[in-house]
């Protein structure tokens, strides 16, 4: 990827692929710890969503797009969706406990992490397109 | 009164994001006034919102910087700009006027009345055993909110994906 | 008291930038500082003096906390902001793409 012309100079890429992995983990920590100290499902999915922007804004877009294209990530957040649906309405009948915040935790982040990669990859592609007909 | 500082911060960088003619300065300015909210909410003792805030506020910024970015702005020059001015000043000062009253109504700043929040207090611990009282009211005592929450941001996603489809162009064509 | 009326004041900017600019950019700067305002006012309403943050730290009793309630309500509302936002933004550029112009005025001009 480092030969790539597109996306930054070569010094930014070295130190985003060393940073981005950090910061997934970051996300993922705040998503485990929400119960103990403060965080949550919704801010631990939004850094998430940010360690992926991050490689696009780095990368390039078409780098990025070759490894996780936009189905995929539409496909993840209806799966995050359903998931804390189906969570949610499960706890309708059952009594409040510890392991159906953990898991709406999860689906949470999931579903926010995924929806807000989608919403910056398709405003990106849609600049893309727009400036193209312009120039037309 | 450090929080008369940051909230005279957050009032001086949202006028100079309102004036400022240049866009990619005013979104920055923005994001300023995001920075002082995130601190006044660490001030008054709310973590939870200071991280959301924050992170909210970057995916913000990202976002509309790459939606203004390389776009000129043709300067507006509008009639009656005196007449349009002045009707909104004081359109805002009746409205100051009446916030004025009504802000008298309120408890003092430092009083809360915990009504409800008393009964959370009490029960977070025993009925899921979690630590984290904002998490245990948005997600246990709270949780169907939580799940409006979700559908009005996954509604979001769809609709980003709705307006920016193409294939409304090839049937114009 | 006082900090309630700083409050409003940026309320206040956010409600002139929304009635009296004419570029949709600036327009979604004012919808934000609105949204700001509002989040800060419901945490200010929630605040206790000498309070301390409402997470549970074992053998200590919870006496004196902050109100949590505001707290989980505003978080819904900074979701629900960022939602607006980004679907305002996406409609913008939308119309940029259609009309070449951020300016309102002219949008209205060139629909016949």
């Amino acid at each position: 990827m480092t030969n790539n012309p597109s996306g930054m100079s070569l010094i930014v890429k070295t130190i985003t692929r060393l940073t981005v992995g950090l910061i997934l983990i970051y996300g993922f920590y705040i998503v485990l710890q929400s119960h103990i100290a403060p965080g949550g499902g919704f801010a631990g999915g939004v850094v998430m969503a940010l360690s992926l922007i991050h490689l696009v804004l780095a990368f390039g877009r078409d780098a990025v797009l070759k490894k996780i294209s936009q189905i995929n990530s539409v496909c993840l957040m209806s799966c995050g969706a359903i998931a804390f649906l189906v969570i949610a309405l499960s706890r309708l009948v059952t009594k409040n406990h510890f392991t159906g915040v953990l898991l709406s935790d999860i689906a949470i982040a999931t579903m926010v992490g995924a929806g807000l990669f989608v919403v910056f990859l398709t405003l990106v592609l849609f600049i893309k397109e727009s400036a193209k007909g312009n120039k037309q | 009164m450090e929080l008369h500082l940051i909230l005279i911060f957050m009032i001086c960088a949202s006028i100079m994001a309102v004036e400022i003619k240049d866009l990619i300065s005013s979104v920055i300015a923005l994001s300023a006034v995001g920075l002082g909210l995130c601190l006044a909410f660490l001030v008054l003792k709310a973590p939870n919102l200071a991280i959301t805030q924050l992170v909210v506020e970057i995916l913000l910024v990202i976002v509309l910087i790459r939606a203004t970015i390389k776009k000129d702005l043709p300067l507006v020059r509008d009639g009656r700009w005196l007449f349009n001015t002045v009707s909104t000043l004081l359109f805002i000062g009746i409205f100051l006027t009446f916030g004025y009253f009504a802000l008298k109504e309120l408890p003092n700043f430092g009083q809360p009345t915990m009504l409800v929040s008393r009964e959370y207090l009490a029960n977070s611990l025993t009925q899921g055993g979690l630590a984290n009282i904002v998490t245990a009211i948005t997600l246990n005592f709270r949780r169907f909110d939580a799940l409006a929450e979700a559908s009005v941001l996954f509604t979001a996603v769809i609709a980003v994906l709705a307006i920016t489809r193409k294939t409304g162009k090839a049937h114009d064509k | 008291m006082s900090l309630y009326f700083l409050c409003f004041m940026l309320f206040c900017v956010g409600l002139y930038c929304l009635v009296r600019k004419r570029n949709i950019i600036k327009i979604v700067i004012g919808l934000g500082i609105i949204e700001y305002s509002l989040n800060l006012f419901f945490i200010l309403l929630g605040y206790r003096t000498q309070g301390r943050a409402p997470i549970l730290i074992s053998e200590q009793e919870l006496i004196n906390t902050v109100d949590p309630l505001p707290q989980a309500m505003v978080l819904t509302t900074i979701v629900v902001g960022l939602a607006v936002m980004v679907t305002v933004v996406s409609l913008a550029l939308r119309v940029y793409e259609k009309y070449g112009t951020f300016d309102i005025t002219k949008i209205r001009r060139l629909k016949g």
